[in-house]
């Protein structure tokens, strides 16, 4: 049950703070989103930089970079992901636990970038898994970096905890495991995960 | 019940189990959060053993061979040693012959040690 704007504001001025249970729960979740370790190409340097004291992601509780999936919420793929690399990253998204969030960040990351034309490189990593962010840049700087944080933490501090639209990991019949494409004898197979995916039609 | 009470260590006691509580309480509330309400997905990709992405090879209880423990233990004995050899070799021309005497049994015993574990086999990796 949402509490009334106009009503919260008023008891605020008098000093009763009034929340709910939703709110309370999503600024926990968007407060504390422990990143994962896990850099790939040029765009990683940019990642670091923004953790590191000029940027300081720390700011925003993100600061914790998770050597593990095991411990992560946040999948940043930094980076060209080649198609031998790409299972790897398919992996290890499907090794983290719920609720879990992607970004990604840099040209390569969301479309093959400069390497679009090149035959190993993967042309967007939201061909096998959802991605909530997508930064665009080659690299972007660390503001933006910062910026699709800030992002995915209005994304979350939204989402609502029943009914539609709430997060995959508090629905039942939701997808849990994505694929890992395997590599083929001229591309990965498959070469994108249809729940995800929808190829598109090219006109000639 | 008031002798219990009385002794110096009833206060230690209870100490020693709000510690334990205070340890294990957040322990099992994060159990219980996780039994309740966390929902697991969970499938065979996710349960696979981490591995850096990787399909991992085997198993992930490894053993280790012993025979690493006995190599450290000899390394860890001539590494102490080369910190007292240098000064030892810095100021040797300005050393006692008694000096020389005792820095040649402290060699002799490393080299005693050494021999043992030659005699015993250590040196060669089973």
């Amino acid at each position: 049950m949402a509490v009334d704007e106009q009503l919260k504001s008023e008891m605020a001025r008098q000093g009763i703070v009034v929340t709910s249970l939703q709110e309370l729960y999503n600024w926990g979740r968007r407060s504390s989103v422990w990143p994962m370790n896990f850099g790939l190409a040029c765009c990683a340097i940019e990642m670091i930089a923004t953790t590191m004291a000029r940027w300081d992601m720390a700011r925003f509780g993100a600061e914790v970079f998770r050597p593990s999936p095991r411990q992560a919420d946040l999948l940043i793929v930094s980076g060209t992901v080649t198609k031998k690399m790409a299972p790897q990253v398919v992996r290890l998204y499907n090794q983290m636990p719920e609720p879990r969030y992607v970004i990604a960040m840099g040209a390569c990351a969301i479309s093959g970038g400069p390497f679009k034309q090149g035959y190993n490189v993967l042309k967007g990593i939201d061909r096998y898994i959802p991605v909530d962010v997508h930064i665009p840049g080659c690299p972007p700087r660390p503001e933006a970096l910062l910026q699709a944080f800030i992002e995915l933490q209005k994304k979350i501090d939204a989402q609502p905890l029943t009914g539609e639209g709430r997060p995959r990991f508090l629905d039942v019949d939701a997808q849990g495991e994505f694929p890992v494409p395997e590599p083929g004898e001229h591309d990965l197979e498959p070469t994108s995960n249809k729940g995800v995916w929808t190829v598109p039609v090219v006109i000639k | 019940m008031s002798d219990m009470a009385s002794t110096p260590y009833f206060s230690l006691a209870i100490l020693f189990f709000a510690a334990l509580g205070f340890g294990l309480a957040p322990l099992g509330l994060a159990w219980l959060w996780g039994r309740v309400f966390a929902p697991p997905k969970p499938n065979a990709i996710k349960n696979a053993i981490y591995e850096c992405g990787l399909e991992s090879k085997g198993d992930a209880w490894v053993q280790f061979n012993s025979a690493y423990y006995l190599y450290a233990i000899i390394f860890l004995i001539f590494d102490v040693e080369a910190v007292f050899l240098l000064p030892f070799a810095v100021a040797f021309t300005g050393l006692g012959a008694a000096a020389c005497l005792a820095m040649l049994v402290f060699v002799l015993m490393l080299v005693e040690g050494l021999a043992w574990a030659w005699a015993k086999g250590v040196l060669t990796w089973a």
